[in-house]
């Protein structure tokens, strides 16, 4: 019989290979060896230790690639320094007719490049050619509009400098295009270092930006493994870290970097959930499931690996999922039938076994479709776990494989308890034909992005990035500029004021010595709403102008910090859902009341200072600022987002959470005011430690909190010594983010302890900042560091 | 309600639906959809999201190729799938004639001969036909075993005297037709008068006797897809042998996003109470790339069993001729051009 005849009867697929020649001959032509890419052209490939990229399909070796050490990182960072002035001197338009070229040549190039990204990282030729690929070129092309349009859309900033780059092994293009594309857009040089297992399309990039004719140097190309990455992590003369990769390499680089003054963006690990509603159209959440968790074999940062389904749909989802298992194809991931190809490295592969047997030991029942997969390659089979308690290991654990785990609910508000519980927030999805239910759902998950009956999409004009230990910073969209400058009078760090501190209990004392007794006035704590003691019930005097003992504030301790933290937790999701408008009246009336009180505030201040009508200018000052966060509170709006699809993406400003905020010691009213304004607008409840020198102004603005209708557990007040303060509140893992105006070693010590929880942080590094002025102490980088992007799609149409 | 109506429903109640799983082992493979009661609980549950359902569509031909030798093959089998259609004011005997001695003999023999596949296996699935039509194409296609259809009541608007229309059923099923294409009253979907549609698609099934029903939903007047679904499945309730997209007289045919979601119906149906039933698009499907894709959307959502002409057709008229060509350039490594087919 023919094979036509045969095949009329089967009906089978057949074969049907993506031609790998193109790829090959571009390996060959770099004789299967390569160097870095530094200053415009490839290094050496024969000098130095190297080691070889495989095809994870065959288990062949495509290629041998340079393992970077520290000099050639450090050539690589010098020729960024280098190139970076005439970069950022080119201007808008220049940059962007560079970006708009890389965007045309990847576009030009794009079957080339999603062949060789098949064959070195082993995804479906599907998947790089209609996502990775288009999606990489798209990127150039939105950025080349953003850098058109940076004088216009961030006057005042400029760019951070030298950026450095590592970016892992899941999307090698595509993550490269979300790092490249804006730091160029922006100004700064790169030294990029792609993951060990998938280095090959970032050398081709390079290749082409030598031939579009970017200058030399402003991108560069250092291979290697994670010693290459930590050697660029720890480069002096990087101004900034943007990397993406798993929590624990996230977690040693912001330990790393700590008290560098580098910026750092990250975007790590999760364990997305994936939330089926009982009125959703069912046929499309299986689809859903096939894209959110055996997309690129569920080797994907945000693929939603634990499924939430309503308990009174669970057995038909369970149904239709296997059913819909049993016809994905996996193979040669150059075939174009295939759904499912390779794991990236054998080790990975073991990494997902050793689990899925750890899950099946729990009790977890394992089903996986009865073909089988093939044994050449490293390959694994799509699974779908069943009677895993939520804390079990493969509901807990990032598998990074093609796993999903499927619990029941039974409510909405048990869907949002069981979706929030993990300690990642990257990504979510939800099911539903209600769009009341999705859209009370939405801000309730916490997760950088929500998909509604939709799932893992990306586009350039929407934000991607984490909540919670799944990082933080945004790549895509406006939001994700902000990650690549800095505004430009931030020339560096300044000596920090120097101030008389406050003295533990017994010292000085004698100073105090009014003609006429007055009546003992004490400042507490202010916790929750309500004035406390101190746990340790000890105190501190505070000094004056000239040294004279003005008062004395509590000395709070560890418990304190712990007990404002709570009070702030339980007051935060109330907080938040008030409407802008309602947190807006309470701080006008928190700024009536303060004008109320003017001279008071003015006197203490110039108890402190020394000269009156300076303190009577910040005084007027913190009421204008107070004025203007009430302003801002109902105007610090999100975007709609114009991606390509019929849908909105909402790209909404939720606030960060519970936030710890360390005051700087010079004006000590403003400065509070400055700082907790902005955040306590935007919906966070913060912890406050204020200043050492002058904390009586925050502990007299606290009895404004209790007149101005300021709910308890708002704003906490924990006055003490920031010593014996601050390391409990960085380190503490229910604070979601810190602020902290101080030394640059403090600084380093605050973002070293933020690790546990990768809390955000922003630190001031001792750098002074005038805060009468404007737009030193105004800012709307205020804001952007009061609030998180949540982007919500939701596709429509009936 | 009619007698005729009252009797199908009675017939309808008789059969109590069990809900195998959509295993093929547990299907009744050959069985005719004897129908069921109408279950409005079921039918009003129904839910689509459209934009899901787009991206699904969009998919099955990026996630799925065919090529060479199974290309051929595969259009091959998308010929006797084939509906072979006229369905214009113009049309006479001499052109359903032509008709007919195409459906014969759809693709040149020695393109068959050189793909070693046997011609008297190679025949379009029907021909479909007006009324008026149906004597003339019964005696051409005597003794090929090709069934004729006929369009019918008061194709395709549909809006005729109920018992006109189905004495239109009657009168081509005693002309010789042996599929009957029924339009249903799209007012009764946009409506959400399931009784009503249940009741006119029962009694046009009743009308039809051993001729096979097809009930042509006209997709692109029911607006949603959540519509087209509830449709189909009010349909299948009512006894419908196959579900049909369009009359290819409305605005907007068979589209992919559309065939997906009944195709879905089919299925649920399949999983309630065992029967199969067929699924045939029509209109707008010109091109051998588009009948690939039917097939890859039938293969993945209902499986390879249902890659025949009794649960699979295209409605269409000029799809043979582009199939032809492309067969012919496997063939001869060449690529072809419409003359040196035998037109229909």
């Amino acid at each position: 019989m023919s094979k036509v005849a045969e095949v009329f009867e089967t009906m089978e697929y057949g074969p049907a290979p993506e031609a790998p020649d193109r790829a090959l001959a571009w390996l060959e032509r770099h004789g299967r060896t390569f160097g870095h890419f530094i200053d415009g052209a490839f290094t050496d490939p024969a000098r130095g230790e190297r080691f070889e990229t495989a095809n994870p399909a065959t288990a062949e070796s495509l290629a041998t690639v340079l393992q970077g050490g520290e000099d050639d990182v450090a050539a690589a960072v010098a020729a960024a320094r280098a190139a970076q002035p005439a970069w950022w001197a080119a201007g808008p338009h220049i940059r962007a007719r560079h970006l708009y070229a890389l965007a045309r040549r990847v576009q030009k190039h794009a079957r080339l490049f999603a062949v060789l990204e098949t064959m070195d990282n082993g995804k479906p030729i599907r998947e790089s050619r209609d996502l990775d690929i288009p999606l990489v070129a798209r990127h150039f092309y939105h950025h080349a509009g953003w850098a058109q349009l940076m004088e216009e859309e961030l006057p005042g900033y400029e760019p951070v400098g030298v950026v450095g780059q590592i970016i892992p092994w899941n999307f090698p293009m595509l993550m490269l295009a979300w790092k490249i594309a804006p730091a160029l857009a922006m100004g700064n040089t790169v030294v990029l270092k792609p993951a060990e297992f998938t280095p090959l399309t970032a050398l081709l990039f390079a290749e082409l930006c030598h031939d579009a004719g970017l200058p030399p140097g402003v991108v560069n190309v250092v291979t290697g493994d994670g010693r290459t990455g930590a050697a660029l992590a720890a480069h002096p003369d990087v101004d900034k870290i943007a990397f993406t990769g798993s929590t624990e390499v996230g977690r040693a680089i912001r330990e790393a970097t700590a008290g560098s003054g580098k910026k750092l963006s990250l975007e790590l690990g999760g364990k997305s959930p994936f939330v089926v509603f009982d009125d959703a159209d069912l046929d499309s959440v299986a689809e859903g499931v096939v894209d959110a968790i055996w997309f690129n074999q569920g080797q994907v940062c945000c693929a939603g690996s634990r499924i939430l389904v309503q308990e009174g749909v669970a057995a038909a989802l369970e149904r239709k999922l296997r059913a819909r298992m049993e016809t994905l194809r996996m193979g040669d991931p150059l075939d174009k039938s295939v759904d499912m190809g390779a794991i990236v490295a054998p080790v990975q592969l073991e990494r997902i076994r050793a689990l899925v047997e750890q899950g099946r030991a729990e009790g977890a029942e394992v089903w996986q479709p009865s073909w089988s997969a093939p044994k050449d390659g490293w390959f694994y089979p799509p699974t779908l776990c069943t009677g895993c308690a939520p804390s079990g290991t493969l509901a807990q654990v990032e598998v990074f494989g093609p796993v999903v785990v499927l619990m029941t609910f039974r409510t909405p508000s048990e869907a949002v308890a069981l979706a929030n519980d993990t300690r990642y927030g990257l990504a979510a999805s939800i099911w539903s034909e209600n769009i009341n239910l999705a859209l009370d759902v939405a801000p309730k998950i916490k997760a950088g992005t929500v998909w509604i009956n939709c799932t893992n999409l990306f586009d350039a004009a929407s934000g991607f990035g984490g909540y919670r230990e799944s990082g933080y910073g945004r790549e895509g969209g406006k939001e994700g500029l902000w990650e690549y400058v800095r505004p430009s009078w931030e020339v560096g760090p300044a000596e920090a004021t120097e101030a008389s501190p406050a003295v533990p209990e017994g010292a000085n004392t004698a100073d105090i010595a009014p003609e006429t007794p007055s009546v003992d006035r004490t400042a507490k704590l202010y916790i929750g709403g309500k004035q406390a003691r101190p746990d340790g019930d000890a105190s501190l005097a505070v000094n004056g102008h000239g040294g004279r003992v003005v008062g004395e504030v509590g000395r709070g301790n560890r418990k304190d910090v712990r007990n404002a933290v709570e009070a702030a937790r339980k007051a935060q999701g109330g907080w938040a859902t008030r409407t802008a408008h309602n947190r807006a009246q309470i701080l006008y009336y928190l700024a009536e009341n303060l004008e109320a009180r003017h001279a008071e505030l003015a006197a203490r201040l110039a108890a402190f200072s020394g000269d009156a009508a300076d303190a009577d200018a910040e005084v007027g000052a913190t009421v204008a600022r107070l004025f203007a966060y009430a302003a801002w509170a109902d105007k610090w709006d999100g975007r709609v987002h114009a991606t390509p699809l019929r849908n909105v993406t909402l790209a909404m400003h939720e606030p960060v959470g519970v936030v710890g905020l360390v005051c700087p010691d010079d004006r000590p009213l403003l400065a509070f005011t400055a700082t907790v304004a902005p955040l306590i607008a935007l919906g966070n409840a913060v912890v406050v430690v204020p200043s050492e020198t002058a904390p009586l102004l925050a502990t007299d603005f606290y009895q404004l909190l209790d007149t101005s209708d300021v709910p308890g557990g708002v704003v906490n007040v924990v006055t003490g010594l920031r010593a014996e303060l601050v390391p409990t509140l960085a380190a503490h893992d229910d604070v979601d983010g810190i602020w902290h105006f101080g030394s640059a070693e403090d600084a380093a010590e605050v973002e070293r302890s933020s690790t546990g929880n990768m809390k955000q942080t922003w630190v001031s590094r001792g750098m002074a900042r005038d805060w009468m002025v404007p737009h030193h102490g105004e800012a709307e980088v205020f804001l952007r560091r009061a609030c998180q992007v949540k982007n919500i799609w939701v596709p429509y149409g009936e | 309600m009619s007698t005729t109506e009252a009797t199908a429903r009675e017939r309808g109640r008789t059969t109590v639906p069990t809900t195998p799983p959509l295993s093929p082992g547990l299907l009744r493979v050959g069985e005719r959809n004897p129908g069921m009661p109408l279950e409005l609980d079921w039918v009003r549950e129904v839910r689509v999201n459209r934009s899901a359902v787009e991206r699904r569509a969009a998919t099955l031909g990026t996630r799925r190729s065919v090529k060479k030798a199974w290309q051929a093959a595969w259009l091959l089998k998308a010929v006797t799938l084939i509906d072979l259609t006229t369905l214009s004011g113009d049309d006479t005997a001499g052109r359903v004639r032509r008709l007919c001695a195409k459906a014969r003999r759809p693709v040149r023999g020695d393109l068959l001969d050189a793909l070693e596949v046997d011609p008297e296996r190679l025949r379009v699935a029907a021909v479909c036909v007006y009324h008026q039509m149906v004597e003339t194409a019964v005696t051409a296609l005597d003794g090929s075993g090709i069934p004729v259809a006929a369009v019918s009541t008061g194709f395709p608007h549909g809006l005729n005297p109920f018992p006109q229309r189905l004495q239109e059923i009657r009168a081509s099923v005693d002309a010789g037709a042996r599929e009957i294409d029924i339009v249903v009253t799209r007012g009764h979907v946009l409506t959400g008068a399931w009784e009503a549609l249940y009741d006119e698609v029962a009694a046009f099934r009743e009308a039809s006797g051993a001729a096979h029903l097809k009930t042509i939903l006209a997709t692109g007047e029911l607006a949603t897809l959540r519509n087209v679904a509830r449709a189909s499945l009010v349909c299948m309730m009512a006894g419908a042998d196959f579900v049909k997209t369009s009359t290819g007289k409305e605005g907007v045919n068979a589209t992919l996003p559309v065939g997906l979601t009944m195709a879905r119906a089919v299925r649920a149906y399949a999983e309630r109470t065992g029967y199969s039933v067929g699924f045939k698009p029509a209109g707008g499907i010109r091109t051998a790339k588009q009948s690939l894709l039917w097939l890859i959307l039938m293969k993945e959502e209902l499986g390879t069993g249902w890659l025949r002409p009794e649960l699979f057709r295209f409605g269409a008229s000029s799809l043979l001729g582009d199939i032809e060509r492309q067969i012919e350039h496997h063939v001869t490594g060449r690529y072809s051009a419409t003359h040196r087919h035998p037109m229909a």
